[in-house]
């Protein structure tokens, strides 16, 4: 676990040092809005590496204002959305997703609801054809206690 | 002996009594919690009807005497006993007194303080209320929810303690995390606490009736008031930290998928799963062994919420607790409790008999689907969260899984939940016909596709997330009044009146619901957003509303700072309302938070944040329309209230020992 500890640090001296920008600002945005929407589409699924849980769309840090000023530069060279966030990925690596690729192992992450649903559907089916078929039992009598507290709570 | 410095000795010796006195009360506690953990359950095992008795005047003792160290340490807050390691780290002496207060929990330690007097609270709360309970249940009950509490005692007072003090106290504290000093925040905690910890309750009778071998419909009406109480109030703690997040964070999200609103939810999931399979426990003695796995679960995810947040695993905004110590403490406490009910259960289940039988449709078949949705939509939002730390220990893949992958994994199980609950809720027990179920809300599904309808025309954007969300919202509305009608039969509205609360509290619950949905869909379908550079005295337009910035002050606070605008809001030439978005600096905590100015409707928020001033004159202002907004916590707090309208159900008081002589036929509710 130590090896949280660090980044942690980090992060936090970070967070505390910069000066709050305050998300998106008004010089960064593109004149272009069908440019500037699809800046901001990219943005949202970009995390603010030194906050916590934030993408770089709603940070208020400064290096989150480096990576929107670079998203915006990438779409105007004219990359695709998809070019810009390998770019950026390249650069960051897979840890700036928030969306997370189903590449190698993700792919246990993706399917794990479905997979699970299926399940539990098949096992609900099944417990309910179970209960279908099997007859009523008989109900068993009470016992001697619980005669006794009914009979105090029915002269309460 | 405490050193005074700047005050008189007696003063300083007086607090440190008080702090060493709660200190003290807080081992006490500790210690009966021990006995009571052991000597019921011996007694419940032997027949000893005094070593059973001994559960309850414990399980008050224990309370009062963590009840006193809560308040030792409520008192060191309030006076700013600067001798109290914790009240120098999280105080100050300007602070506002809210805050003083708030403070004892807005730390690790006083949280976990926190967590333990619920904890034993409830455990009190089982001895004045357990009458009905037959005794050894009762004892049972008590001492497993005592072990509970030594579990945490120990925590709190080896690894987290609150009452630590220093020898050469400073003069001043070092104050509470400003982001902190708000009253939605104030409130959130204890009742999330509230929640998490109503649901050890539901544990406690889950593992108690595992040794007692015996689980029956009258268990299932016991255990149900917890279970709804502890569901509610997750639901308002919830409630209260997202409106809090849209209120304070600056942009109005009001959720964020963090690990540890997750840490909440997750519980809140399999609550409101056990809710509805206690039902049918109660009704129909079935899903009886499903119900108890759930009980055990929801506690289960209790544990790992307080491990989340505590241990700092996953870091988030929330983490002040970052001590690898604390985590692998709880973990431990997690190990043990979850190994040790779920081996109980497997070694019991078998005995656990299904007895009502129902067909294939019926109102027993659609909680299992309720259950079978909320279970694995809950498993979603875990795996979700986890997901990042197993990727790092198991691949040493540094990876994040954010907002995006819960909105896309997590909500088509919530649509088809929404889907199907009104018809659900309507279908008869035993056995149903889908058409003839059907065919009373046949006018509410074509109110809803009405609205569908109406929400394509009128919106300007091409999106099919605000008319699906309105269909849905007003399908579950609708569909719970149409639940509620029918119960009437052909009473009309006299009848009405009379239904049993718990019909009241189930269409009301269910309504909100919808709200919710109506209000998540609106608002994330149709917010506009505007970011601009404006002038003092310039007027600009948003989603038919005209803003002008009219003037920006500096205004001196209780402990703070603040850049303060004045944003009227017109509609036309008509003044609707005048907001003071603010940016404020703690100058003891160093630290900036924004305050935003919204002005709320019945169906829209205008929502104005004041950011930078400008090179060039000006300031950076961000103003948002936001449909629908106050629908989502309206819609909570409807869910909540529901919940407690069927906690006040006339069953739950009188009837809660009755059992049935005869388990024939379906009870009419």
């Amino acid at each position: 676990m130590m090896r949280f500890v660090k980044p942690m640090a980090v992060t936090l001296a970070l967070a505390l040092s910069v000066t709050p920008a305050g998300a998106v600002q008004p010089d960064e945005i593109l004149a272009d809005p069908v440019l500037e929407e699809r800046a901001r589409d990219i943005s949202k699924d970009l995390r603010c590496l030194v906050c916590r849980n934030e993408n770089i769309d709603d940070s208020n840090a400064e290096l989150a204002r480096d990576l929107r000023l670079l998203v915006r530069e990438r779409l105007v060279e004219g990359d695709s959305n998809g070019e810009v966030i390998d770019y950026v990925v390249d650069r960051y690596g897979e840890y700036v997703l928030l969306n997370p690729t189903s590449r190698g192992a993700n792919w246990i992450l993706w399917w794990a609801g479905p997979i699970m649903l299926v399940l539990g559907l098949g096992i609900g089916f099944s417990f309910l054809r179970r209960r279908e078929k099997t007859p009523e039992p008989v109900v068993a009598a009470l016992s001697d206690e619980e005669k006794e507290r009914l009979k105090q709570i029915l002269d309460e | 002996m405490p050193i005074a410095i700047g005050r008189t000795a007696a003063c300083a010796y007086n607090k440190g009594m008080i702090t060493e006195l709660g200190h003290f009360a807080l081992i006490l506690a500790f210690l009966v919690a021990i006995v009571q953990s052991v000597v019921p359950l011996v007694g419940a095992a032997k027949r000893w009807p005094g070593w059973m008795a001994l559960a309850e005047p414990a399980a008050n003792a224990q309370f009062l005497l963590t009840a006193f160290s809560f308040a030792a340490l409520t008192y060191a807050f309030v006076t700013s006993d600067f001798s109290v390691e914790l009240v120098v780290l999280n105080s100050h002496s300007l602070k506002p007194m809210l805050y003083k207060v708030s403070g004892v929990w807005g730390n690790h330690e006083g949280s976990m303080l926190l967590w333990v007097l619920i904890l034993t609270l409830f455990g009190a709360c089982a001895s004045w209320f357990g009458g009905n309970l037959p005794p050894t249940l009762r004892a049972r009950v008590l001492a497993v929810q005592s072990a509970i509490a030594v579990a945490f005692f120990a925590f709190i007072i080896f690894t987290s303690n609150p009452f630590l003090r220093l020898a050469m106290p400073p003069m001043d504290g070092q104050d509470l995390n400003p982001l902190l000093q708000d009253p939605g925040l104030a409130f959130h905690p204890p009742f999330l606490y509230l929640g998490y910890v109503g649901l050890s309750m539901t544990f406690s009778f889950a593992v108690a009736a595992l040794i007692e071998g015996r689980v029956d419909a009258a268990w299932g009406r016991w255990v149900r008031p917890w279970t709804l109480a502890a569901w509610l109030f997750l639901t308002i703690g919830i409630a209260l930290g997202s409106w809090w997040a849209y209120y304070e964070l600056g942009w109005g999200g009001f959720w964020f998928w963090d690990p540890v609103e997750n840490a909440s939810f997750m519980p809140w999931l399999i609550a409101a799963a056990l809710l509805h399979s206690a039902i049918v426990v109660e009704k129909r003695e079935a899903l009886k062994s499903w119900t108890i796995l759930l009980a055990i679960m929801a506690f289960g995810f209790s544990l790992i919420g307080t491990f989340i947040v505590r241990s700092g695993v996953i870091t988030s905004v929330h983490a002040f607790a970052n001590d690898p110590e604390r985590g692998v403490f709880i973990l431990m406490i997690l190990a043990v409790f979850m190994g040790g009910a779920l081996t109980l259960y497997a070694a019991r289940a078998s005995v656990m008999e299904a007895k009502g039988i129902f067909s294939m449709v019926s109102r027993e078949s659609a909680l299992v689907m309720n259950n079978i949705l909320l279970a694995v939509s809950c498993f979603v939002v875990f795996i979700g969260t986890i997901w990042p730390l197993v990727a790092e220990l198991a691949m040493g893949r540094k990876l994040s899984v954010g907002a995006p992958f819960f909105n896309m994994a997590f909500t088509p199980f919530m649509v088809v939940l929404a889907l199907l609950l009104p018809l659900g809720a309507i279908m008869p027990w035993k056995r149903a016909r889908i058409a003839r179920s059907f065919k009373p809300l046949i006018p509410a599904l074509v109110l809803a596709l009405s609205v569908m309808g109406l929400a394509w025309a009128i919106q300007t954007e091409r999106t099919l997330l605000g008319p699906i969300g309105m269909f849905l919202g007003t399908w579950l509305v609708a569909g719970a009044a149409v639940d509620l009608w029918s119960r009437t039969g052909k009473g009309g509205f006299a009848r009405l009146k009379r239904l049993p609360r718990a019909d009241w509290g189930k269409a009301v619950s269910h309504a909100g619901v919808g709200i919710v949905f109506l209000g998540v869909s609106g608002l994330m379908a149709w917010e506009q957003e505007d970011i601009r550079v404006v002038q003092i005295g310039e007027r600009f337009e948003i989603a038919g509303f005209t803003l002008s910035l009219d003037r920006v002050e500096e205004v001196e606070g209780a402990n703070y700072l603040s850049t303060m605008g004045w944003v009227t809001i017109r509609k036309g030439d008509r003044v609707i309302s005048v907001v003071n978005p603010e940016k404020r600096v703690y100058p003891v905590a160093r630290m900036p938070t924004t305050e935003a100015g919204i002005d709320n409707g019945f169906l829209r928020d205008v929502y104005v944040v004041i950011g930078d001033e400008q090179a060039g004159g000006g300031y950076a202002v961000r103003s948002y329309y936001k449909p629908l907004a106050n629908w989502i916590w309206g819609g909570s707090i409807l869910m909540a209230f529901g919940g407690l309208l069927s906690l006040s159900d006339r069953r739950h008081r009188v009837a809660a020992g009755a059992r049935k002589t005869k388990a024939v036929g379906v009870p009419a509710e």
